[in-house]
């Protein structure tokens, strides 16, 4: 029995890289290059939508130590309790329908409590000192924001840029099984044709592409923070 | 024409989101998508408590052991859930046995990172007062140190219950999701909009509801904490 799973396994690894090798897997409207493309321009739409909604606000909200950035906060992390997929069924069952933009959409709502909180708090928790001596030198408000407690939050804010884009990838491939588009569908369709080694291929690269993002992202968020100690 | 006539039709029948009806007379197959909604919760977490705590304690004093963890733990945490269902799923089958163990690999992070951290709050002193009392280390891994970690544990498995509700509905990608086959029947059935809302309603309250339990189990462990 564990000698037969084993064999399958190994038979399955195999007939998954004869599928990756196969060209025909890599060219056209369903080959993996535009397929990944459409996964990436979904995801970096989200994300770039949810800084513009999320950013203002909270680096004011921080600027301005508000309590209301707190309660911010903890609505973001309550939605840690939301079903993706409830959520993505939903949004698909509205006038919105199935299509790009109502994937963005629902995206873009799932990319915005990271982002908010860590600006938030990147702002508010700037050294209250740093703040008072930028006033003290006749920094105005928005001066102060701009070239003081921005820098110094950036670090955060990249932290939250990350955690968002690298969940936004992850609910991308979710949404592929509602219908969306993107490296998701080789799983839908492996799934729905009971086609193991596309199955797995898509979960392969599907997975791939989650880490690349994580850790390239996170290289990114490391050069961002020496960059603020010479700004110190 | 006749085709057509008929989808128009449906597509004016009312569809509300929220319906009594839809509960009455659907009460059996929620109660059943929920009853193994929490069973995978529970034997998820259950597990990942199981594999956890041995691991924190083998690999704890061990900076490069612990890192090495904690970066494993935190890969697997990166990929996504529908591709980790799709690359066990070939293996362990659209079985009960695949949705538990992708979920409880993705408790691990947050509870090995929860362990290590109750284990690292114990104090010296503590740890010198039982050494002096005798207790083997063995004693004191169980009399002493994982007592007082319990407090930064529970908050652990406080947050991963309550991703695991919320993940667990992705099971329904190898037929055992819980609450997640409701929310996707309704999508199959021409989105259904009664049987999607109550689906994902369901999960939500499912994870107040444990987020509730385990808020008043750390009040109730803590008894120092409050006064």
């Amino acid at each position: 029995m564990a000698r037969d799973t084993l064999g399958a396994t190994v038979s399955l690894a195999g007939q998954t890289v004869d599928w990756l090798l196969d060209g025909d897997h890599w060219s056209g409207s369903e080959g993996v290059p535009h397929r990944l493309l459409v996964h990436l321009g979904i995801s970096a739409a989200a994300v770039g939508l949810a800084a513009l909604v999320a950013l203002p606000p909270a680096l004011l909200l921080g600027h301005a130590r508000s309590r209301w950035g707190g309660v911010l906060v903890s609505v973001g992390n309550a939605t840690r309790a939301l079903p993706v997929l409830g959520v993505l069924i939903i949004l698909a069952s509205t006038s919105l329908g199935i299509s790009t933009r109502s994937t963005v959409l629902a995206l873009t709502l799932f990319a915005i409590p990271p982002l908010l909180s860590n600006a938030f708090l990147g702002v508010r928790d700037v050294d209250a000192d740093v703040v008072e001596a930028a006033s003290g030198n006749g920094m105005s408000g928005m001066q102060v924001l701009r070239s003081v407690e921005l820098p110094l939050a950036l670090p955060l804010i990249a932290a939250g840029v990350r955690t968002s884009a690298v969940q936004v990838v992850a609910t991308a491939t979710l949404a592929a099984y509602v219908g969306g588009g993107g490296l998701g569908q080789f799983i839908n369709e492996g799934f729905a044709r009971g086609d193991e080694p596309e199955t797995v291929a898509g979960g392969l690269l599907v997975a791939v592409l989650a880490l690349l993002v994580e850790v390239s992202l996170g290289l990114l968020q490391h050069r961002l923070e020496p960059a603020v100690e010479t700004r110190l | 024409m006749q085709v057509l006539s008929t989808v128009m039709a449906h597509l004016d029948a009312p569809n509300p989101w929220i319906s009594v009806d839809y509960i009455r007379e659907n009460a059996d197959a929620l109660r059943a998508a929920t009853k193994e909604h929490v069973e995978l919760v529970l034997l998820s977490v259950g597990f990942g408590l199981l594999l956890s705590i041995p691991l924190a304690v083998m690999v704890r004093g061990h900076r490069r052991l612990s890192t090495l963890l904690l970066g494993v733990t935190g890969v697997i945490y990166t990929i996504p859930s529908l591709a980790l269902f799709a690359l066990l799923a070939p293996i362990t089958g659209l079985t009960l046995t695949t949705a538990v163990i992708a979920l409880t690999a993705y408790t691990l992070l947050i509870l090995v990172r929860n362990v290590l951290a109750g284990l690292a709050g114990v104090s010296e002193e503590v740890r010198e007062s039982a050494r002096g009392m005798g207790l083997s280390r063995t004693g004191m891994l169980l009399r002493v140190e994982l007592p007082l970690a319990v407090p930064a544990i529970l908050a652990g498995v406080r947050v991963a219950t309550v991703s695991t509700v919320a993940l667990a509905t992705v099971g329904v990608t190898v037929a055992h999701g819980g609450l997640g086959r409701i929310i996707f029947l309704g999508f199959r059935a021409n989105l259904y909009h009664a049987e999607i809302l109550t689906g994902t309603a369901l999960c939500v309250l499912l994870a107040a509801v444990a987020e509730a339990l385990f808020l008043g189990i750390e009040w109730l462990a803590t008894p120092w904490a409050r006064r």
